[in-house]
């Protein structure tokens, strides 16, 4: 328990330093880190494959895209638009409210009932695969349904037009 | 309770240690196999002076290392510049933990496990690993701020990502073989050499698969012909051109020890690990401690093969254009993968 509860801190304190960073590179770095701190949890929670799965897409994968194209962005303190007072003032009116909605949803749900694991092995692989397999097959392959029209759709947006044809 | 934890913890941490000391000689070597092996492919004698036939080389190259002066551009971010060669070389090294080197060996009534961790993701973990390994050369080259050293890093990034995607679709169709993605079963479904009227070694029931993982093994790897990261005629040194000193040598390092530990799992996966032919016989007659160290030993002899394939390969291929390094990964390897995904699908269905 005490390991979870430090784990946890890092966690919050690495997603801070995500905002309070200056440079968005290490903003990028914090947030790998955020996502390391999470995968040490489910390991914590012995769901070993979301541990991995979490491990390998978005440290491995994503955040290495988001790194990619802020590299490429070379955002320097100059080429930075300053922001006016006007834009400060609304994000933290939008922030505030934001943060009041959170307040009052864990309140109105009073307390947090904690969920007691009926199997331990739920988050290995083969009993993962099993219930995905069998009991939510449906929703399953549709998600994947989903993630192809994505795909498919951003590999339109990104080729260019061809010329027109003559025929 | 205690005492046996602290046993086990203990246990582990030395073959956490023999295993770190192993890969790290092999490295050593690595370098002057290498120079020794390009000499031989261009009729040469390679290096043949610090020691008989050359051979403390390495650590004539390693003190060189050492002694030279350790510089930190001005306008380099100082901590993540120390940070890349760090991450490149530990995530070079956690790789091999889940590799099963050997059987347990027993001397007198005690079992030694000769694998640190037998996680049922081993499969994955080795993926994630590979996947992270980006981020030591991403963060070098971004760090050292120089236009070259970025435009490495950024290649290494778009490569290894591109080659990932290749990679993890042709372990699938090894998984679908072996349906299990711990290393340790793996590894014994592949006992001995021939059984029930057929290899049982994963090469001969995925070769296309083998050689996708091969291929893509050399790009994770950066070596040639995909070491467009850092390839000198274009971008000085690519991601380490900042670099001096140890840190360098960690890059360098880092190249080595991720090529020994592909190795390794190249091995483990498809060609058996450290099983053999006739290695029931052999465990036999040797008894429980000295057979498993043979197979230990035929384990070795085919990651060293294998690193001889890597330095084969660099010193007889020319390096790939960039286009044509995409156009592989993206338009062959991934097409190829997915059509081995359908194979094996089909194949396991008609025909067991």
């Amino acid at each position: 328990m005490s390991l979870f509860y430090f784990v946890a801190f890092l966690s919050i304190l690495f997603a801070l330093l995500v905002i309070f960073a200056k440079n968005p590179v290490h903003s990028v770095l914090y947030l790998i880190l955020t996502f390391f701190t999470f995968t040490i949890q489910y390991v914590l929670l012995n769901a070993q494959f979301l541990a991995i799965v979490n491990f390998i897409v978005y440290m491995g994968a994503i955040m290495v895209l988001f790194l990619f194209v802020i590299m490429l962005l070379n955002l320097n303190k100059d080429s930075e638009p300053i922001r006016s007072n006007f834009i400060k003032f609304a994000g933290v009116i939008a922030g505030g409210c934001l943060l009041v909605v959170i307040v009052a949803a864990v309140k109105a749900l009073d307390k947090s009932q904690p969920v007691i694991l009926r199997q331990g092995d739920l988050g290995l692989v083969k009993s993962l695969g099993k219930v995905l397999f069998n009991q939510f097959l449906l929703p399953f392959e549709v998600s994947s349904l989903l993630l192809f029209s994505a795909m498919v759709g951003a590999v339109l947006l990104a080729t260019k037009d061809k010329q027109p044809s003559n025929a | 309770m205690e005492l046996a934890l602290i046993g086990f913890v203990g246990e582990k941490f030395i073959l956490v240690g023999i295993i770190f000391g192993i890969s790290l000689v092999v490295a050593m070597y690595s370098t002057y196999a290498e120079r020794k092996v390009a000499a031989f492919f261009q009729d040469r004698v390679g290096p043949n002076r610090a020691g008989p036939l050359g051979i403390l080389q390495p650590l004539a190259d390693g003190a060189k290392m050492f002694m030279k002066e350790e510089i930190i551009p001005t306008r380099a971010s100082s901590l993540l510049f120390i940070v890349g060669p760090s991450l490149a070389i530990m995530t070079a090294c956690i790789g091999s933990a889940v590799i099963p080197w050997g059987q347990p060996v027993i001397i007198g009534s005690d079992y030694f496990d000769l694998q640190v961790a037998d996680i049922n993701v081993g499969v994955l973990y080795i993926f994630g690993v590979v996947s992270l390994g980006v981020y030591g050369v991403m963060i070098g080259g971004w760090a050292s701020n120089n236009k070259y050293s970025l435009l490495g890093a950024i290649r290494a990034a778009s490569q290894n990502i591109s080659y990932e995607i290749a990679m993890g679709l042709s372990i699938i169709a090894l998984l679908m073989v072996t349906g299990t993605l711990s290393l340790r079963e793996i590894v014994e479904q592949q006992h001995g050499f021939w059984h029930h009227g057929y290899f049982t070694w994963n090469f001969f029931r995925q070769p296309l698969g083998f050689l996708l993982f091969i291929v893509c093994a050399f790009a994770e790897t950066n070596r040639t012909p995909f070491d467009l990261p850092e390839c000198e005629t274009e971008l000085v040194g690519g991601y380490h051109t900042e670099y001096s000193s140890m840190k360098l040598g960690f890059y360098l390092f880092s190249e080595y020890i991720n090529m020994f530990v592909s190795s390794a799992v190249m091995s483990t996966l498809y060609f058996g690990g450290y099983n053999y032919p006739g290695m029931d016989y052999v465990n036999a007659t040797l008894g429980g401690t000295w057979g498993p160290l043979v197979g230990v030993g035929v384990l070795f002899a085919k990651i060293v093969f294998f690193i001889f394939f890597f330095m084969w390969v660099r010193w007889t291929i020319p390096r790939f254009r960039y286009d044509q390094l995409m156009d592989l990964g993206w338009k062959i390897l991934i097409p190829l993968a997915i059509a081995n995904i359908v194979l094996t699908g089909l194949f396991s269905t008609f025909f067991k």
